[in-house]
């Protein structure tokens, strides 16, 4: 019952805020005054880098409307889209999110604005997830998150272990780790990342999703992810990698006394380690993602989020500039990185901004050269028109593998997310294959 | 509406005799005119948004080829097939079962519980009285979410200072967010919310009862056990009862808790309770018009459940007042 009511307090904030768009959109684009954008985003400070481009540009004068994260402002978006109004020009939207938003008819396609003279910037693994392999162009990406390896320094040479480089090394690693200390793991299997085990089944060479001709293929329970899945239901069925959620206060405990020795996460880490960890400042080291193949390198992302306009702008041409200056321009990528602490997806521009490392890594002068070789490896990744059934059911059926502490039981999670993933599509219409 | 109407008119007829003029107005039109605000507020706030989510649960969105561009997605009528999934979903049925195992742990314990302090409180011995009340209630002034966030911290082993003492004593406690332990986990955290409403509305009860009829029992040589048992707990049934439809009601509707403690443990589903399920349906999965579905479904049990309860009890609780 409680839900049903705030359904209808969405529809009637909705009918309010369409009103209230309608009437601001005539006052505000007029031919005389400047153009005025409205921007969903939440990353942090990100008004501060609007705030040089309104300087700039006083025909084009951008509004930044903080929104909670990723998963809130694209459901308002959707509920905006639904109701016909009430939705920004543009929005922040992550790389997973833009097919659901695409089958949604809610992203303008920037490719008649000239952004396709941005393309060389980006890596085609980014640049393939803002066309979904299509002649449009639905976004400019803005920051990504490749995988990267993170680990305590000082326990692995304390107990005399080499970073591990392959997945065999890691797995030894981790039995030396625990069998020195029952209380320390290498790492935790987290049920509650979908993003995390996607990015490691990405570095594997899946893509749960494809298009081929006018049908979408599922394609999760495939070799690459059993491998990742059996991989880490092995570990977790020995008893030398942990089985409980990352993000939870016992785990930022472990982080922070040593008993969670590393950590595969993104490029981003160093900013939750500092948040989370921060007695352990500069005992940590990052290295590439520990590898299934050492002559073919590879990784996935974890994270990373794009700039879109939506079908809803009076002035998609003008957002569109917005939206490449935003995430291409020197000034504006530098201003990124130094005040919204992102990774910028433009290799160059990152390369030129992302001079010293993050002061919690200040140990590993080389940090972002470390950083720029992996980005260079990410594997390309299809997302789907459902990639949040995919990863609800990963939450569903991963925590229970996870409490079942077994191999056959992470097997069995794969087949299920497969399952519902392409159950969900069919009833929906999708032709699936 | 004529059938209250009717009686209005009647008596009114003796009245416009005296009053004269104005009595139609005054009659029938002020009282609406007065009741207009709560009409509106209830028409907006509550009918509106139960009839727009009946609208919802008939409808479904159909997608055609590959889903893309413009005009790819509509929304169609979709007659009984959400309910349909609804009935047919084992999650649902799971997320009903796990529920009322929650219950059957939780109202008994809570309600007694309640009944035994405010049984206490009210006994004539009981010094710091008011202190008392004031501690057992004020748990209950403590949001849901937040409380949940509390106990969460004190059910993970590594920062709780509970499982810091066992580990002393070296005793092996087993987690309770574990899955044999989440339920227990998750009905104390409501007990501990829960008990200080309950124990107010029964103590306020037993405060209305007038004290010359424990002075008689007191005559007739009763003890204070007996006063209690024989006496009070009868004259505040229709209480208890109150109570534990509220109790029901909630317990089928809990949501706060097992979704604030579900990041901390592998044991807790996104599906655990029929409200998490619908949470989860409408807004992780994108899928409102089941959601709406898998609602009314809900209401309408929580209605069955709550009037089969009265009838069964109403007739021992309340027949004596007859």
């Amino acid at each position: 019952m409680r839900t049903s009511i705030r359904v209808g307090a969405v529809a009637m904030a909705t009918a309010a805020a369409l009103l209230m768009s309608g009437c601001s959109a005539n006052t505000g684009g007029g031919d005389d005054g400047p153009v005025e954008l409205n921007y969903w985003a939440w990353a942090p400070n990100l008004e501060e880098v609007v705030d040089i481009w309104n300087a700039e540009n006083p025909d084009i004068q951008v509004t930044v409307q903080k929104q909670d994260g990723g998963d809130p402002a694209i459901t308002k978006l959707l509920t905006a889209i639904k109701a016909g109004s009430g939705a920004p020009d543009l929005i922040q939207a992550e790389y997973q999110k833009i097919p659901t938003l695409v089958s949604s008819d809610a992203l303008a396609d920037l490719s008649e604005y000239g952004a396709g003279d941005v393309q060389d910037a980006f890596a085609d693994g980014v640049w393939d997830s803002v066309t979904l392999g299509s002649d449009a162009i639905y976004a400019i990406p803005q920051d990504s998150g490749p995988m990267m390896f993170f680990y305590r320094a000082d326990i692995l040479e304390q107990l005399g272990l080499a970073v591990p480089t392959t997945w065999d090394e890691y797995a030894d690693v981790a039995r030396a780790v625990h069998a020195a200390d029952p209380a320390k793991y290498l790492g935790t299997f987290s049920s509650n990342d979908a993003g995390w085990f996607t990015g490691m089944a990405q570095q594997a060479g899946a893509s749960w999703w494809g298009i081929d001709g006018e049908a979408w293929s599922v394609d999760i329970a495939e070799t690459p992810t059993e491998t990742v899945a059996g991989y880490w239901g092995g570990l977790v069925e020995e008893g030398v990698i942990d089985n409980k959620p990352m993000y939870t206060p016992e785990w930022n405990a472990g982080l922070n006394n040593g008993e969670q020795v590393g950590w595969l996460s993104a490029v981003w880490a160093p900013g939750v380690l500092g948040g989370n960890a921060a007695d352990t400042a500069g005992l940590w080291k990052a290295a590439p993602m520990p590898q299934w193949d050492v002559d073919a390198p590879a990784t996935g992302n974890w994270g990373g989020s794009s700039t879109a306009v939506t079908t809803q702008s009076d002035h998609p041409e003008e957002a569109a500039k917005f939206a490449t200056w935003l995430n291409t321009d020197a000034e504006a990528v530098q201003a990124l990185v130094t005040t919204a602490g992102i990774y910028p997806a433009d290799a160059e521009q990152a390369k030129a901004a992302l001079t010293s490392p993050p002061e919690f890594f200040s140990n590993q002068p080389d940090f972002y050269e470390v950083a720029a070789e992996v980005a260079d490896t990410v594997s390309p990744f299809t997302y789907g028109p459902n990639v949040n059934v995919a990863y609800s059911a990963y939450n569903d059926e991963f925590a229970k593998a996870a409490d079942a502490k077994t191999q056959s039981a992470f097997l069995d999670a794969v087949t299920a997310m497969q399952k519902i993933t392409t159950d969900d599509m069919k009833k929906s219409g999708f032709t699936v294959e | 509406m004529t059938v209250t109407e009717a009686p209005v008119a009647t008596r009114s007829s003796t009245p416009t005799v005296r009053r004269g003029r104005g009595t139609f107005r005054s009659r029938v039109l002020v009282p609406y005119a007065m009741l207009a605000p709560g009409i509106i507020l209830f028409v907006a706030f509550m009918a509106a948004p139960i009839v727009y989510t009946l609208f919802l649960s008939f409808q479904k969105t159909k997608v055609s080829g590959l889903g893309l561009g413009s005009g790819a997605r509509s929304t169609v009528f979709a007659g009984i097939d959400n309910y349909v999934t609804t009935l047919t979903n084992t999650e649902f049925g799971a997320s009903v079962g796990r529920v009322l195992v929650y219950g059957f742990i939780l109202i008994p314990l809570m309600l007694g519980l309640a009944l035994l302090f405010a049984l206490l409180l009210d006994s004539r011995r009981t010094r710091a009285a008011g202190f008392s009340r004031t501690a057992i209630f004020l748990p209950y002034a403590v949001p849901a979410v937040i409380s949940s966030l509390l106990w969460g911290f004190l059910y993970l082993p590594a920062v709780s200072p509970f499982y810091f003492v066992f580990d002393k004593l070296g005793w092996d406690v087993p987690s309770l967010l574990s899955s044999g332990g989440v339920t227990f986990a998750i009905a104390n955290i409501a007990l501990w919310g829960g008990v200080g409403f309950n124990m107010i509305v029964m103590y306020t009860s037993l405060k209305s009862v007038p004290s010359d009829i424990y002075e008689a029992a007191k005559l007739d040589g009763a003890s204070e056990i007996q006063i209690a048992l024989r006496i009070k707990v009868p004259i505040i049934a229709p209480a208890i009862v109150m109570t534990a439809l509220f109790s029901m009601v909630a317990t089928l509707q809990v949501f706060a808790e097992p979704t604030t403690l579900r990041p901390l443990t592998n044991s807790l589903s996104t599906s655990w309770s029929p409200l998490m399920l619908v949470y989860r349906d409408a807004f992780t999965r994108d899928d409102i018009y089941s959601a709406a579905a898998t609602s009314i479904v809900i209401a309408l049990v929580t209605f069955a459940f709550s009037f089969l309860f009265l009838r069964v009890v109403q007739k021992r609780a309340f027949g004596q007042e007859d």
